[in-house]
Parts: C-alpha cells; sequence; structure tokens
C-alpha cells in the first residue's frame, strides 16, 4: 500500500490580490501525491501548471485550501525552507545554475540544499571523485568540466547539471517544469532517458510538466491533464499503460469545445 | 623626494585599497552599486576620531568604525529586502541620513582633528619607521589580514551561499539559501570593512571631514576596475589580490596627473575621467580590435 506522500486539498491561488487585475489561476485544485508516484502534466498555456509547482514550491501562497507533507500542514513554510523536501528543475537553463561558478562549485552546493549553511571550509576536493563519477553518467562530457564555469556550458549540459544538482540530495518531491523543451531533439531525448533511468533507480517521487504528448505517455506511472486552475483528467497504472495519443487528442478536444 | 612620493603612494594605495575590498563583496560579487559607502567611509572616520578624542584606545577606536560601518550595511540592507527599496535609492537615503549623524558624532563641527591625539600609525612598533613607511606597514598588515579572511570566508558553505545569491538568486533559493539574509550579510561586511578604510585614512591624515565621502566610491570602484583590466582573468582569490594592486596603481596614476602640474581640486575630476576610460575598456577593445591587429602584428615577425 503506497502512503500519500503529498496532498493539495481545495486549493485556492489568486494573483495579484486585491487589485483590478485579481486572477484566480488554482480554483479549489485537489490532488494526492503517492510515494513513488511520477506523473507526468499536461496542459494548454495559461491552464495552471506552473501554478501548480509555484504553489508546491512556495513561490506562491494559497488563499484558501491546505498542502500536506505527509499529512502535516506546509502552507504557510516559506519557498526557502521546502527545499528542505523539494528540488525542482526549470524550463530555462539559466535559471537552475550559477553561471560565474563552476560545474563542482554548483553540485557542492546542491548537496547541502535546505540546510544551514556555516562559516565552515566547503572541502570541495574531498568531493570530486564522486562529482566525477556522477556526472559521466550524464553521458554528455559533463564529467571534463567540472572547473569549468557553468556559463561557457551548452543548454544541455547546464539543464543536464540542473537536473543533477536536484536529485544529488535525494528529494522527497521533484518538481520538472518542462525541463528539455529549451533543447535540441536529441539532446532533450538523451535527458529525458537519463532522467527516468535516475528517477527509476533513485525511486524518487516526481511530477513532470511536458508538452510532448509521447513523452507523457511514455514515462511515469500516472498522467494528469489540467485545465481552467482543475485537475480535469487522471489516470494511473493499467489504464494509464492502455492511453494512447489518439484518445488524448480527443480528450483535449472535448475540452476545448 | 621622489622616492618618498612613490612610498606614499604605495601607503596611500594599500589604505585605500580597504575600500576596494569592501566594495567588491556587493559590486562585484552580489552584482550591485551601493551607495551607502559614501556615507560609512566619513562615519568610520568620524567615529574612529571621535572615539580617540574621547581617550578610547585607537584599536578599539578602528573596531568601532567597523561596528558603524556594519550598522550602516545593515539599514541599507534592511531596506533594500524587508523595505523593497531599489539598492540604488536605499544606499542613496543611508548615504544622506549618515551624514546628519557623522555631524552629530563629531558634536556638530565638519572637521575633527587628531593632533597630538595616539593612533595605529603612533603605536610603538612604527615608532622607528622613515617617513611614509608606517603608512605602508599598516596598510600591508591590514591588507593581508582582511585579504586572507576574505578568502576563507569565500571558501566557507556560508561564502559560497554568497557568493550564489549574487550569481543567480533564483537556483539560490531553490536550493534553501536564505537570499535576503546573504544580501544583508554582504552589506554589513562591505559596509563595515568599508568603515575600517574610513578610521584608518582618517587615521593616516590625522583628521576627519563629514564631507570625506564625496567620491569614495568611485575610488573604490577604480581600484576593481583598474586590478580587473591590468591583470584579466583570474580565479576569485586572484581577484581580491588584484584590487589592492589596482588601488596601488590608482594612488600612481593620480601622482602623475599632480606632477603634470594639476592641483588636488582637479583629482575628483581625474578619478572619474580614470574610471570612465577603465570601464570603457572592453568598448574601445571591440573598436579598435585590438587583439587581431596584436596577432597580426606577431605574425607578421614569424
Amino acid at each position: 500500500m503506497t502512503k500519500p506522500i503529498l496532498e493539495l486539498r481545495h486549493v485556492v491561488t489568486k494573483v495579484n490580490r486585491n487589485t483590478p487585475e485579481e486572477l484566480t489561476l488554482l480554483k479549489d485544485l485537489n490532488l494526492t501525491i503517492n510515494e513513488g508516484d511520477f506523473i507526468t502534466i499536461l496542459g494548454s498555456n495559461g491552464a495552471g501548471k506552473s501554478t501548480l509547482f509555484n504553489t508546491i514550491g512556495g513561490n506562491l501562497s494559497i488563499d484558501s485550501g491546505d498542502i500536506l507533507l505527509r499529512g502535516e500542514s506546509i502552507a504557510n513554510e516559506s519557498e526557502e525552507r521546502r527545499t528542505r523536501f523539494l528540488s525542482r528543475v526549470f524550463q530555462d537553463p539559466k535559471l537552475g545554475t550559477a553561471p560565474r561558478m563552476t560545474v563542482a562549485e554548483n553540485l557542492l552546493l546542491a548537496t547541502k540544499r535546505g540546510e544551514h549553511r556555516h562559516l565552515v571550509p566547503r572541502h570541495l576536493n574531498q568531493h570530486m571523485a564522486e562529482f566525477k563519477k556522477m556526472t559521466s553518467g550524464m553521458g554528455n562530457g559533463l564529467n571534463e568540466r567540472l572547473t569549468t564555469p557553468t556559463g561557457s556550458l551548452s543548454g544541455g549540459q547546464r539543464q543536464a547539471l540542473s537536473f543533477l544538482m536536484a536529485t544529488l540530495k535525494k528529494p522527497d518531491i521533484l518538481l520538472l517544469d518542462e525541463h528539455t523543451a529549451a533543447l535540441d531533439p536529441k539532446t532533450s531525448q538523451e535527458l529525458m532517458t537519463a532522467t527516468n533511468d535516475r528517477i527509476i533507480a533513485q525511486k524518487l517521487t516526481c511530477l513532470m510538466i511536458t508538452h510532448h504528448l509521447d513523452d507523457a505517455l511514455k514515462y511515469g506511472n500516472r498522467l494528469i491533464v489540467i485545465s481552467d486552475g482543475k485537475i480535469t483528467y487522471d489516470v494511473s497504472g493499467e489504464e494509464k499503460q492502455q492511453l494512447t495519443q489518439e484518445k488524448l487528442f480527443s480528450f483535449f478536444s472535448d475540452l476545448q469545445e | 623626494m621622489t622616492f618618498g612620493l612613490g612610498v606614499s603612494a604605495i601607503g596611500q594605495g594599500l589604505l585605500w585599497a580597504t575600500l576596494g575590498l569592501g566594495l567588491f563583496l556587493t559590486f562585484r560579487i552580489l552584482d550591485f552599486p551601493d551607495m551607502t559607502v559614501e556615507g560609512t567611509f566619513p562615519m568610520g572616520a568620524a567615529a574612529c576620531v571621535a572615539a580617540i578624542n574621547n581617550g578610547i584606545n585607537p584599536i578599539w577606536a578602528t573596531l568601532i568604525a567597523i561596528g558603524v560601518g556594519m550598522l550602516c550595511g545593515l539599514a541599507t540592507g534592511l531596506l533594500y529586502t524587508k523595505g523593497r527599496i531599489p539598492i540604488l535609492l536605499a544606499g542613496i537615503l543611508v548615504m544622506t541620513a549618515a551624514y546628519s549623524v557623522n555631524l552629530r558624532i563629531m558634536h556638530g563641527r565638519s572637521n575633527l582633528t587628531l593632533l597630538d591625539k595616539p593612533s595605529l600609525l603612533k603605536l610603538p612598533i612604527f615608532a622607528h619607521s622613515p617617513m611614509y613607511f608606517d603608512s605602508v606597514f599598516l596598510g600591508f598588515t591590514v591588507i593581508v589580514i582582511l585579504t586572507l579572511v576574505l578568502i576563507y570566508f569565500l571558501q566557507t558553505d556560508l561564502g559560497q551561499a554568497f557568493i550564489a545569491t549574487g550569481d543567480n538568486e533564483t537556483m539560490a533559493r531553490s536550493l534553501g539559501i536564505k537570499t535576503d539574509n546573504m544580501k544583508i550579510m554582504g552589506l554589513m561586511v562591505s559596509n563595515g570593512v568599508i568603515g575600517l578604510g574610513g578610521a584608518l585614512v582618517a587615521q593616516n591624515d590625522g583628521y576627519a571631514d563629514v564631507n570625506m565621502g564625496i567620491g569614495v566610491i568611485v575610488i573604490a570602484l577604480a581600484s576593481i576596475i583598474i586590478g580587473e583590466v591590468a591583470f584579466g582573468e583570474l580565479t576569485m582569490n586572484q581577484r581580491l589580490v588584484a584590487v589592492t594592486l589596482g588601488s596601488i596603481l590608482y594612488r600612481f596614476v593620480l601622482l602623475v596627473v599632480l606632477k603634470l602640474g594639476f592641483n588636488t581640486n582637479d583629482l575628483k575630476l581625474f578619478s572619474s575621467v580614470v574610471l570612465a576610460l577603465c570601464m570603457m575598456v572592453p568598448v574601445f577593445r571591440d573598436m579598435f580590435n585590438l587583439k587581431r591587429v596584436w596577432k597580426r602584428g606577431i605574425s607578421t615577425h614569424d
């Protein structure tokens, strides 16, 4: 029996509160994420996919409802505090890494995700062998560039690094926000394969936003569709396995009408 | 005589390098210009001189100057992070407020002298040093300690979180780094170092003046930028050393300007011109494509 790790109950998220531009982005959204779930998320632009991530991540505060981590409310925890259990990879390769710091320095920062950082030496050299091994697993030459500032890496290398940084210290929840979308098709496929391998190997609980229907079908054990701030479709297990692009397409066109 | 001037320039360069090192933390690492320094520098000077005039030991008086500097940094940091005031304006607000505070510290006078009072330069260990060498020894000691402390700090977990905050705030926050605290800490340390600079310069000059902060940000920036232009691509630790060398180079530029017959009233104009020219070096480099010209020059000799 799998246990719920994260629950969103009747979550309402608004932006530009108390102004004429007030918008309700999540409208009474309910979602229960079980330990080990790999959920792919589909939805049209503006449906609330990124809002969902920002709400879970604490960048946006909720107006009503509750967010529970293993049964305890985290709705009032700051973005920084939530990084103890949560990590994320952004769509923009520039957002995930510090450009003037080296690959190894970036990785070292990630080893202490969500921890207090003290006035103690960082001991970079003791981690180098471990970093070398880890980066060679990505198969894109990242292991040769450990002492290079990340600003001079390719987009694919940067996203691979961002992904490694997000999973280096095992998170309870991993959020992937179209992390392969900015890359060329080949690099994108390679990173997606590496992502899937690592999620399975580490038994990570992961939510992945994607615009690729075939990726959404191919990866993960559960698929949800968000439209107009709500979850309108939620399949898992056997039912997801049998889902086809045609079925999804017809579902989307139903929504449009 | 010329030798004496050279030694004096090195001494001045070393003492003023504290400003460059302090500003480096905000300007180059946090990546924003902190105007607070124009108020912090005279405040460090005023606090130090006032304390010595009140019979406090020069070493303690210098530490007090560091303390008031950190308070200025704290004020700017809180306005910037918690008050959401843009950093440039937050710095100008604190700098302006500091002017009044400095006059208070100096009991309403615009100038406070250290005549016949003890100072760090009159410590027994400097008693037998030849003219101008006292400031070189003092400056050198302070700069070596300060540089080593900064190098250590930047290599700690905390220092790395501080660097990451300036480099990519979104990433830093997503790794659980409290970026607001890092900025406040950076502003405090930076302004503490600049308060120290004010205390050292005041003790070297023998007085504190309420107007001595005007244009110091240009001098501090000049140290940083001259160091970068002169030495090019460097590691973080080397860059810290380059700031001090840049500060000394800058003093020699001023010396040349004075030797050319300009007087000290013209120095602020020259400070700005020197800094502006140095900051435009990349533009000039592109414009004249110097590298290609040099390479061609070398290849034809082959």
